[in-house]
C-alpha cells in the first residue's frame, strides 16, 4: 500500500513517515498522525522550556528572603505564567499530543487517527495558543494565578486576563478535538481480533483520558467565557457586588481543572504499564484492574472538585462528602500502583533508561498520591491549604509522576520515533539528575510548607528560617535543569549520530513494534489481524527459546 | 483479511469520498457519526455551564428573576419556538431527500431551514432592541423599575438582582444565537454542495451530521425557553 503510493523509491530505501516529502508544506499540511505528534513534540518542548525559564526565575527570587531580583507585582507575574504554560500548554497535550497521536492508531493497527484533518487543526489551535499566550506575556502577562479567581480577575487586576482567558479557551479545543479523535479512533477503527480486553494499557488510560477532555473541558470554556464578558460588559455573574457568586466560579472552574490533574496523570500511567511490563518481560498482573482503574480514576475523578475550596466557606457537609470522595479516587490510583508492584514479582528485570524512569515514577507518584490524602483530610487541609506543601504535592505528582512518564515513554519509543537508537550511558546519567534535583527541589518544600510558608509570595523575610530549605530547594532545581536539558541534547545529536533502531529493539510486545522504525507513511502494509492477548511476553520468550533450540 | 483490504482499495477507486484510511464506507459512516454524537456531548457540556449558573441565581434570588421573566415576551419566544420545530422538521425531510437521491428536494429543504434559521434569528434581533429600549441591558445604563407581579401582588425586587437575570439571559440566548448563525453557514454550505451534486444516497453523511447539530440547538432552546420566558408565570 505505502509502497504503491510512492512508487518514484526503490524497494531497497523503503519511505518511512519522515522521508515521505521533505518540504516545509509537507509538514505544515501534513494530515499524518505521526508528522502532526512530531510537530507536536516540537512546540511542547519549546513551551517546556519557557514554562521552566519562569520556574527557574521563581526559584532565584526565594533563593533569599528579601524580594530582591523582581518586584512582588512582577514575582506575581512570573508564578502565573508559570503555571499556565505548564498546565495547559505543557502538562495537559504533552503525553496525548505526543506519544498519543503517535502510538494510538499504530497501538490499534488503524492506518490513521478517524479525523485526519480535525488532528492537524488541533495542532494549529495549540500554536494559536501558545501564540497568544507569548503575547500576553511580552505585553504585560498577567497575575491572577493560572486559577483566575473572581473577584479578583473580573473586577480588580488591570492586567491581561481577557486575552490569557482566550489562549486557555483556544488551546482547551486543541484538547477537546484531541479527545474526541481518540475515542472514535478507539471505538472504531481497531484492527481485527484487537478486542476492548486485549487493547494496551496506554490506549485505554487515553481512552479514559478523552473522556475527562470532551467532558471537562467544555465546562471551563464557558466559564472563561463568562469572566471575559464580565469583564467586558460588566455582567455580574461571579461579582458579589451585583448579586453573583465568586463560589460559582470556583465550582465550575475546578469542575474542569481538578479532572484536568488526571488528563495529566493517566496517560503516564498508561505509559508505566508499557513499560513495566516489557521490562520484567512480564504480562501485566491483574490487567482488568488495571484496565478499568483508569476509567474509575476518570469517573470519580469528575466527583472531588470542591476539595480545592475547603477553606472557601463551602458548607461543612458538602466539605466531608468531597472528603470522602477524595480518599474514594485514591483506590484505583492504589489499584494501578499494586499492580506494576505485583508485575515486577518473579519477573526478569532490566535497567534500562525508560525502566529507571518507571521506577522513579512509581517511587514519586506514591510519595504525591498519599500527601493528596493527606489535603483530602478537612484538619490537616486546613492547616497546609496555600502552603508549600500543596505547591511539592502536587509537583510530585505533575513532575514526579506526568514528566517523568512521558521521559520514560519518549525514551522508550525514540527509536520508533526517530528510527535511531539514544545514548544509553548519557540517558541513565541524566534520568539520575531528573532523580536527585527533583527530590533536592521539592521534598523540602513539603517542610516548608507543613512549617507554614505559604505559596506565592516572593518575600519571607520576616522569616528567614526558612532560607536554608529554600537554597536547598533551588540548588535542587539547577541539577533538575541539567536533567531536563541533556535528553534534549542527545536526543537531538542521536538523530543524525545515532545507531540505527530496528523494527524491535526492546523486544517488546504491541503492534507499534511489528512495523519498520520509522513506520511508513500508512503505518502497516497490511492491516494486522491480532491473535494473542496484550502483553504475551510467555509466548514471545517461549518462541526465542524454541527459535535457540533449533539453531 | 487480504481479500477485504483488496475490496477496500478497489471501493476506494470507486467512490471518491472514502478516505483512505477508513476500510470501507460504513467505518467511515460509523466514525463520523459517533464523532458528531461526541462533539454534541461537548455542546452539552458547554452549555450546562450556564444552566448551572442559573439554576444557583434563580434559587438565590427567585423574585427577581420572576419579575426579570415577566418582562420578556412570551408571544415572541413561543413564535420562535414554533419557527425552529419547523426548521427541525425541514431538516429531517432535507436528511430523507437525501437518503432518496432527490436533489432538487435537498436543496429545497436546505434553503427552507436557512431561512428559517434567519427568521429565529431576526425576531431575536427584535426581542434584543427592546431590551435596549427598555434599558434592560447590564451595564452602566441599565435601569429596572418594575416589580414581580405574583398574582396581582406586586414584590418590589433589587435591581442589581434583576441585572444578573439579564445577564444570563443575554449569555445563554447570545450564545444560542451565536451556534444558529453557525448552522445557518453550515447549511447554506451544504445547499451549495448539494446543488452541485456532492450527495448521493450513498454518501450524504455531512447532511446528516449537520442535522444532528441543528437538532441540539433546537433542544437548547427548547430548554431556554421555559427556563427563561414561561417559568415565572403561573396563575
Amino acid at each position: 500500500m505505502a509502497s504503491a503510493a510512492i512508487p518514484a523509491h526503490p524497494a531497497t530505501e523503503r519511505t518511512n513517515y519522515l522521508t515521505n516529502g521533505f518540504s516545509v508544506k509537507s509538514w505544515l499540511l501534513t494530515t499524518d498522525h505521526k508528522r502532526i505528534a512530531v510537530l507536536y513534540l516540537i512546540s511542547i518542548t519549546l513551551f517546556f522550556f519557557l514554562g521552566g525559564f519562569f520556574a527557574m526565575l521563581i526559584r532565584l527570587e526565594l533563593l533569599t528572603p528579601a524580594s530582591d531580583l523582581m518586584h512582588t507585582d512582577t514575582y506575581n507575574k512570573a508564578f502565573t505564567m508559570h503555571g499556565m504554560i505548564m498546565v495547559f500548554f505543557f502538562l495537559i497535550p504533552v503525553v496525548p499530543a505526543t506519544l498519543g497521536n503517535f502510538l494510538v492508531p499504530l497501538m490499534i493497527g488503524a492506518k490513521d487517527l478517524a479525523f485526519p484533518r480535525i488532528n492537524l487543526l488541533s495542532w494549529y489551535l495549540y500554536v494559536l495558543g501558545g501564540i497568544l499566550i507569548t503575547h500576553c506575556m511580552l505585553t504585560g502577562g498577567v497575575d491572577t494565578g493560572w486559577t483566575f479567581y473572581t473577584p479578583f480577575s473580573t473586577a480588580f487586576t488591570n492586567t491581561k486576563i481577557i486575552e490569557a482567558g482566550l489562549a486557555a479557551f483556544v488551546a482547551g479545543f486543541s484538547s477537546i478535538f484531541t479527545g474526541l479523535n481518540f475515542i472514535v479512533t478507539i471505538h472504531r477503527m481497531r484492527a481485527p481480533g484487537l478486542t476492548w480486553n486485549r487493547l494496551p494499557l496506554f490506549i485505554w488510560a487515553n481512552y479514559a483520558t478523552s473522556l475527562i477532555m470532551i467532558l471537562g473541558t467544555p465546562v471551563v470554556a464557558i466559564t472563561i467565557v463568562l469572566v471575559a464578558v464580565e469583564r467586558l460588559f460588566h455582567l455580574g455573574i461571579f461579582d458579589p457586588r451585583l448579586g453573583g457568586d465568586p463560589l460559582l466560579f470556583q465550582h465550575l472552574f475546578w469542575f474542569y481543572s481538578h479532572p484536568a490533574v488526571y488528563i495529566m496523570i493517566l496517560p503516564s500511567m498508561g505509559i508505566i504499564s508499557e513499560l513495566i511490563t516489557a521490562f520484567s518481560r512480564k504480562r501485566v498482573f491483574g490487567y482488568n484492574f488495571v484496565a478499568l482503574s483508569s476509567v474509575a480514576i476518570a469517573v470519580i475523578g469528575f466527583l472531588v472538585w470542591a476539595h480545592h475550596m475547603f477553606v472557601a466557606g463551602i458548607s461543612l457537609y458538602a466539605a466531608m462528602v468531597f472528603s470522602f470522595l477524595t480518599f474514594f479516587v485514591g483506590v484505583p490510583s492504589a489499584i494501578k500502583v499494586f499492580n506494576w508492584t505485583a508485575t515486577l514479582y518473579r519477573g526478569s528485570i532490566s535497567y534500562a533508561t525508560p525502566m529507571l524512569y518507571a521506577f522513579g515514577f512509581i517511587g514519586l507518584f506514591t510519595i504525591g498520591g498519599l500527601t493528596g490524602l493527606f489535603l483530602a483530610t478537612l484538619g490537616i487541609d486546613v492547616h497546609v491549604t496555600d502552603t508549600y506543601f500543596v505547591v511539592a504535592h502536587f509537583h510530585y505528582v505533575m513532575v514526579g509522576g506526568v514528566l517523568m512518564g512521558f521521559l520514560g515513554g519518549l525514551h522508550f519509543w525514540w527509536p520508533k520515533i526517530s528510527g535511531r537508537l539514544y545514548p544509553e550511558g548519557w540517558a541513565k546519567l541524566s534520568a539520575l539528575f531528573v532523580f536527585v534535583g527533583f527530590n533536592l527541589t521539592f521534598f523540602p518544600q513539603f517542610i516548608l510548607g507543613y512549617l507554614g510558608m505559604p505559596r506565592r509570595y516572593a518575600d519571607y523575610s520576616h522569616m528567614p528560617e526558612f532560607q536554608v530549605l529554600n537554597v536547598l530547594s533551588t540548588a535542587g532545581s539547577s541539577v533538575l535543569a541539567v536533567g531536563y536539558l541533556l535528553p534534549m541534547i542527545y536526543f537531538v545529536w542521536s538523530l543524525r549520530y545515532g545507531p540505527l533502531a530496528d523494527a524491535n529493539p526492546w523486544a517488546a510486545a504491541g503492534l507499534e513494534w511489528k512495523t519498520a522504525s520509522p513506520p511508513p507513511t500508512f503505518n502497516f502494509d497490511e492491516t494486522p489481524v491480532v491473535t494473542w492477548e496484550a502483553y504475551n511476553y510467555d509466548e514471545i520468550e517461549l518462541k526465542e527459546q524454541k527459535e535457540v533450540a533449533v539453531g | 483479511m487480504a481479500d477485504s483490504h483488496a475490496t477496500a482499495v478497489e471501493t476506494a477507486a470507486h467512490n471518491p469520498a472514502l478516505l483512505h484510511h477508513f476500510a470501507d464506507e460504513q467505518q467511515q459512516k460509523d466514525a463520523a457519526s459517533l464523532g458528531m454524537w461526541l462533539f454534541l456531548v461537548t455542546e452539552i457540556m458547554f452549555f450546562g455551564g450556564m444552566f448551572c449558573a442559573y439554576l444557583v441565581y434563580r434559587v438565590a434570588h427567585f423574585n427577581a428573576f420572576a419579575a426579570g421573566s415577566q418582562q420578556l415576551s412570551i408571544g415572541l419566544g413561543a413564535f420562535n419556538t414554533a419557527v425552529l420545530l419547523v426548521s427541525s422538521l425541514t431538516v429531517v425531510l432535507a436528511v430523507n431527500a437525501a437518503q432518496r437521491g432527490k436533489r432538487k428536494q435537498l436543496v429545497v429543504y436546505l434553503v427552507l431551514t436557512v431561512v428559517l434559521g434567519l427568521t429565529f434569528l431576526g425576531v431575536k434581533a427584535v426581542e434584543y432592541a427592546e431590551k435596549f429600549e427598555k434599558h434592560h441591558v447590564p451595564g452602566a445604563s441599565f435601569a429596572f423599575t418594575e416589580s414581580f407581579d405574583d398574582n396581582g401582588k406586586h414584590i418590589p425586587v433589587n435591581p442589581k438582582e434583576a441585572e444578573l437575570f439579564f445577564s444570563l439571559y443575554f449569555a445563554m440566548t447570545g450564545m444560542h444565537a451565536l451556534h444558529m448563525i453557525i448552522g445557518c453557514g453550515l447549511f447554506a454550505g451544504l445547499a451549495v454542495l448539494a446543488w452541485k451534486g456532492h450527495y448521493t444516497p450513498g454518501y450524504y453523511t455531512p447532511i446528516e451530521n449537520a442535522g444532528l447539530y441543528w437538532h441540539l440547538v433546537d433542544i437548547i432552546w427548547i430548554y431556554l425557553f421555559p427556563l427563561l420566558y414561561l417559568i415565572s408565570r403561573h396563575s
